[in-house]
């Protein structure tokens, strides 16, 4: 269940960034997750929702990147991606690789603003005063 | 309307990460081992680490640990006997430690300055999952499994064991009745963290634990 304090986690940061653009929207958060992290993927985008509802960044959208394990071969002297996390096997020459190169990663990677365009903004100020149904949706 | 990327490359538990990166440069400078416990619930933490503490108090080495729990203070209680100092972070429903207990537990713990410890160990909750992703600060990551619950946890669990440096079998006084594949065991736990130091050990008899000793005391000597 630290699917839940992962996904609080991101709120915060995802909060604190997008703090910096007023005005503009969170639509989608991407992550990079390595195979290695212990993170549930369905687990976290339910707990998302949970921890996002309420907040400056409800609604916007989880993109989960899943990283492969990648290992470095001491016999080889190569770097290469592992299948999956079952054995860790240089895939080129099969001796057992401890030197990790990638796979643990839980990382925001970016976040994408909706943002109103600054000439827009103005005239949406200007407009207040005498307010059109038909633009306030925008 | 305009869309814009922002980047932030940051690590989500970045501020765990911080904590952490704080408490082992303390740890370091105090001179002390620490270590990090962690197997599901039953494994045998508690039992093993009860002795663990008799024998360093034993050879004279000053020792102290903390034991998270979701609830109770029965660990506590049990590790206190060892007559070490014990201390208790109930984590109220949390499935794992983080960096932040640790700190604020260290705080006013009465008795206790890190530079006079020789080792800390730090019992996590038990789960398998959640505390491999918490850096707590430790030098030295344990990972356990009893010989109950089958040879294959190591590789139901990669993300525990590869971040692990050391790994324990408690309970080989049940290997017999438990018809325990010890050879398959290993070879599991190899293949998810090649080269990691392996302990097989019983709180039951005792076995293993001089091994175990050894290596503290060698790994003490790094810090
Ligand atoms: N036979 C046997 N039982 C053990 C051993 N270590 C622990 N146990 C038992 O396993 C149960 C769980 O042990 P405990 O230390 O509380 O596990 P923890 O939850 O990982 O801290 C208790 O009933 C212990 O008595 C062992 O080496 N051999
Ligand atoms: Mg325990
Ligand atoms: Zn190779």
């Amino acid at each position: 269940m630290h699917e839940l304090s992962i996904a609080a986690s991101i709120v915060e940061a995802v909060t604190e960034s997008a703090s910096a653009y007023p005005g503009a929207r969170v639509i989608a958060v991407r992550l990079r997750v390595g195979a290695l992290a212990s993170v549930v993927e369905d687990s976290l985008q339910f707990c998302w929702e949970l921890a996002s509802e309420g907040s400056p960044v409800a609604g916007a959208k989880l993109v989960i990147n899943k990283l492969p394990v990648i290992v470095h071969c001491d016999a080889c002297g190569v770097d290469s991606e592992l299948e999956g996390v079952q054995s860790f096997r240089c895939p080129r020459c099969g001796e057992l690789a401890a030197d990790l190169r990638q796979g643990r990663e839980l990382e925001i990677e970016s976040i994408e603003l909706e943002e109103p365009e600054p000439n827009e903004s103005k005239r949406m100020e200007s407009e207040t005063d005498k307010p059109d149904p038909v633009e306030e949706h925008i | 309307m305009t869309t814009r990327i922002v980047e932030l490359r940051r690590g989500i538990l970045k501020k765990n990460d911080e904590l952490a990166a704080g408490l082992r440069q303390r740890f370091t400078s105090a001179g002390v081992l620490v270590l990090n416990l962690v197997s599901s619930p039953g494994t045998g933490k508690t039992a093993f680490l009860e002795l663990t503490l008799r024998a360093l108090r034993a050879r004279g080495a000053d020792a102290a640990a903390l034991v998270g729990d979701l609830e109770t203070d029965n660990d506590a209680r049990r590790l206190a006997a060892s007559g070490a100092p014990v201390r208790q972070i109930n984590t109220h429903g949390i499935c794992h430690l983080d960096a932040e207990m640790v700190t604020k537990h260290l705080e006013g713990w009465e008795g206790v300055s890190l530079a006079g410890l020789n080792y800390l160990f730090i019992e996590n909750v038990g789960n398998l999952v959640c505390p491999s992703s918490y850096d707590l600060g430790e030098r030295i990551r344990v990972a356990l499994l009893s010989v109950t619950e089958g040879e294959d946890k190591p590789l139901k669990y990669p993300g525990l064991f590869n971040s692990s440096d050391a790994a324990v079998i408690t309970k080989i006084d049940l290997a017999v009745p438990c018809a325990f594949d010890r050879d398959l065991a290993l070879k599991n736990i190899n293949e998810i963290r090649p080269g990691i130091r392996i302990f097989e050990t019983s709180a039951k008899t005792g076995a293993g634990m001089d091994e175990w000793l050894a290596y503290l005391a060698e790994q003490a000597k790094h810090s």
